[in-house]
């Protein structure tokens, strides 16, 4: 209890400039995020549209994911040194997999038939896709977006190993002066970010299930 | 490539204790998180009352990020290998839980039925065809809990487990990066490999079934944790 004291009064000390360190971690998680979507979604729908050949780059996808995201911050290390930037690509280079793969598999889930109804009202491609595919699959591109999110929020904890600040910065200060106060001061707000992110975006994966069934 | 690779061959007398030291941690936390799992997952299986109970509480644990985890632990246990194992057996447990509940959910009723049927007695029934049944969902839990574990030991280096993790802690602050490259080739490497080792073992202990059956495709529910 005396620990959690100690960590409140440090976290509130303006000198230890925590609402920095906080911000830069929701900077550094939402501008990878958004690059991410912004990747790997479009490439998702896209590349569901192929047979095989997509198959091919989903299952490298996979491959790269197994590598852990420790190694790939570390990966940008040489060329783009320290702070932001190799952090933030680190971060949408992690998040870009499970975005991709979701959409495909989103995409490949809608059933053909729907397809066919919408051809046969006479929808066009691009009204087809907003209208009819994309409400369809998007239960399974946000639970792609809750495993990027996650994981993104998670790997921002190690940008502090290469110099990009974050909340880890305080478990870092906190091992290297040996004060467990410090640990906490980074540890429970990362933690508690974290399982909030992973329920909202459970609850409005949840949502979007519950509306498709409706119809 | 040559340049990757040349501090683990030229150093490989320095780089071998960590590899071993790797696989110590990741290899003790897998083994304590199975002997649990296992019979938890069977259990919580046949118990659905208790299954979404135990289900939160693990999601919970596995959301928490690792490097705040192993932050957690360090004020009770010290620095050094027993926080890692700690914390890397219980995300190991809730890849392994989840999947073995799921695995022997998606055993088909209709397939005991018929086993009982024959005369088989609930052990003739466990060991004959359910675990053999669920068995190729269970190795998947156990690939992504051991990727997963693989991974985060190289992060346990920073709490003073060492580990190959120790290669990137050390290497960053050498100019010519020939430590830090060999420490993320090793990891990367090690990562892939096990990744397609475990993949083969899945395809063998995966009963054929004949396709007229249809089956319900039963697929491994947890996430690789990354981090």
């Amino acid at each position: 209890m005396d620990t959690l004291q100690k960590a409140l009064e440090y976290a509130l000390d303006p000198s230890n400039d925590f609402a920095d360190a906080l911000g830069m971690h929701l900077k550094l998680s939402g501008v990878a995020l958004l690059i991410a979507v912004a990747i790997g979604v479009p490439l998702g729908i896209w590349i569901s549209r192929f047979g095989a050949p997509a198959q091919i780059v989903v299952n490298i996808m996979g491959v790269v994911r197994v590598v852990p995201s420790i190694a790939v911050l570390f990966l940008l290390l040489p060329p783009l040194h320290t702070g932001f930037r190799p952090s933030a690509v680190a971060l949408t280079l992690l998040a870009v997999p499970p975005l991709l793969i979701n959409t495909d598999a989103g995409m490949r889930s809608v059933d053909r038939t729907v397809l066919e109804a919408g051809r046969g009202l006479g929808m066009s491609a691009w009204r087809l896709l907003w209208r009819v595919q994309m409400p369809l699959a998007l239960p399974v591109v946000l639970a792609g977006l809750r495993i990027a999110a996650v994981e993104v929020i998670a790997s921002a904890t190690l940008a502090t190993l290469i110099g990009g600040g974050g909340l880890g910065d305080f478990i870092a200060a906190g091992l290297s002066l040996s004060r467990n106060y410090i640990l906490l001061v980074g540890a429970i707000p990362v933690a508690l970010l974290a399982l909030i992110v992973e329920l909202s975006l459970a609850y409005l994966q949840r949502v979007t299930v519950r509306y498709q069934r409706t119809r | 490539m040559n340049q990757l690779t040349r501090y683990l061959f030229e150093h490989f007398d320095r780089v071998w204790p960590l590899i071993v030291q790797h696989f110590w941690i990741s290899g003790t936390s897998l083994a304590i998180a199975l002997v649990i799992a296992l019979p938890l997952g069977l259990f919580i299986s046949r118990k659905q009352a208790l299954a979404t109970p135990v289900l939160i509480v693990l999601g919970v644990v596995y959301t928490i990020p690792s490097f705040a985890l192993f932050a957690f632990l360090v004020p009770f246990t010290g620095i050094g290998a027993q926080p890692a194992i700690i914390a890397l057996t219980a995300y190991a447990l809730v890849v392994l839980v989840r999947n073995t509940m799921v695995a022997f959910n998606g055993v088909d009723r209709g397939v005991i039925e018929a086993a009982r049927g024959m005369g088989m007695s609930n052990p003739q029934i466990l060991w004959r065809i359910e675990i053999p049944l669920a068995l190729p969902i269970v190795v998947a839990g156990i690939r992504i809990a051991a990727l997963s574990t693989i991974g985060l030991t190289t992060i346990a280096a920073w709490i003073g487990a060492g580990g190959l993790g120790q290669l990137l802690r050390d290497g960053m602050n050498d100019p010519t990066y020939s430590k830090l490259y060999g420490g993320i080739i090793a990891i990367g490497a090690i990562a892939i490999v096990a990744d397609l080792l475990f993949r083969l073992v899945e395809r063998l202990v995966s009963i054929p079934t004949p396709r007229r059956t249809a089956a319900p495709i039963v697929k491994p529910v947890a996430d690789l944790k990354e981090a």
